[in-house]
């Protein structure tokens, strides 16, 4: 009864705790924990910029956290959030215009997304240095 | 078997958008077009924040009222934090099922990012006009 060829080909959601993700999902997942943590981010962003605007004892204590190691570690963090986030951003937006679905383009994409976020991160902070 | 699916993309998937959209074409519309205009502008932003995060408060203010600094740091807190209160919201809507609780998340989401949007605003052109 249950086994037509058509059930049999139907997607079921994943037990997540038997089941190991594909890097595709974890990616998916991913951006939404970047997400996260980027609009989090953004309040530090804000502290940054109000520190500014209220004066030099202000601004002492914000830069006494983000000239920490611990400051430019969550720098850091940030900007590789966020070009994983922006690099895998775009491929939704490909997505969006029905590029890119098949299994095998996904699975090469993962990759780039990747590999293009990690080097990007990486050539910033040279670059600034 | 499972080498049957071809594709990724879910029946739902393909038949979503086809019916009536309502206001959730708009969000979405805007999700993608807050997401464009901040691939450069977060590039952009990136640098600047390797550059300056652990400098001075003479650096920093000097670098900030250039103009064009102001002007694409006022650009990236507006757009950022409207593309976060956007995306924020579905976050909530998928894993807060009571209703009440859902609705309140969201908008208390959507007020914190105005407000911090207009302090950064703000604080942006404070230093870049001076005091
Ligand atoms: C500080 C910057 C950013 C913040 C705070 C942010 C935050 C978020 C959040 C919270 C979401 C919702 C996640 C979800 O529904 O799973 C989201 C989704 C999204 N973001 Fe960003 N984002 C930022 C930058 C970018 C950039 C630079 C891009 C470039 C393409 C981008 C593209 C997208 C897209 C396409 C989505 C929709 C994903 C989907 O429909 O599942 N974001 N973002």
């Amino acid at each position: 009864m249950s086994s037509s060829a058509k059930s049999a080909i139907r997607p079921l959601s994943p037990h997540l705790q038997v089941y190991r993700l594909p890097l595709t999902a974890i990616l998916s997942i991913t951006h939404r924990i970047t997400g996260i943590g980027l609009s989090a981010g953004l309040l530090l962003l804000a502290w940054w910029l109000a520190a500014a605007a209220y004066g030099p004892d202000a601004y002492a204590a914000y830069a006494k956290v983000a000239g920490s190691w611990l400051g430019y570690l969550v720098w850091f963090g940030f900007s590789l959030a966020l070009y994983f986030h922006l690099c895998n951003g775009i491929r939704h937006l490909f997505w969006d215009m029905g590029k890119g679905f098949e299994i095998a383009q996904a699975q090469r994409s993962d990759k780039l997304v990747i590999i293009a976020a990690i080097v990007l991160t990486v050539l910033t902070w040279l670059a600034a240095m | 078997m499972a080498n049957t699916i071809k594709s990724l993309r879910s029946p739902l998937g393909r038949a979503r958008g086809l019916g009536s959209a309502k206001e959730g074409a708009h969000h979405w519309w805007a999700q993608r077009l807050t997401a464009i205009a901040l691939i450069p502008l977060t590039i952009w932003f990136a640098y600047s924040l390797a550059s300056l995060a652990g400098g001075s408060y003479a650096d920093f203010t000097a670098w900030l009222s250039a103009p064009i600094n102001a002007t694409l740091m006022i650009l990236v807190v507006s757009v950022a934090f409207h593309h976060a209160q956007l995306g924020m919201q579905v976050v909530f809507e998928d894993y807060v099922s009571s209703h009440a609780l859902r609705t309140g998340t969201i908008i208390a989401v959507k007020f914190a990012c105005a407000a911090f949007a207009a302090l950064s605003i703000v604080s942006i052109l404070v230093v870049a006009f001076g005091r």
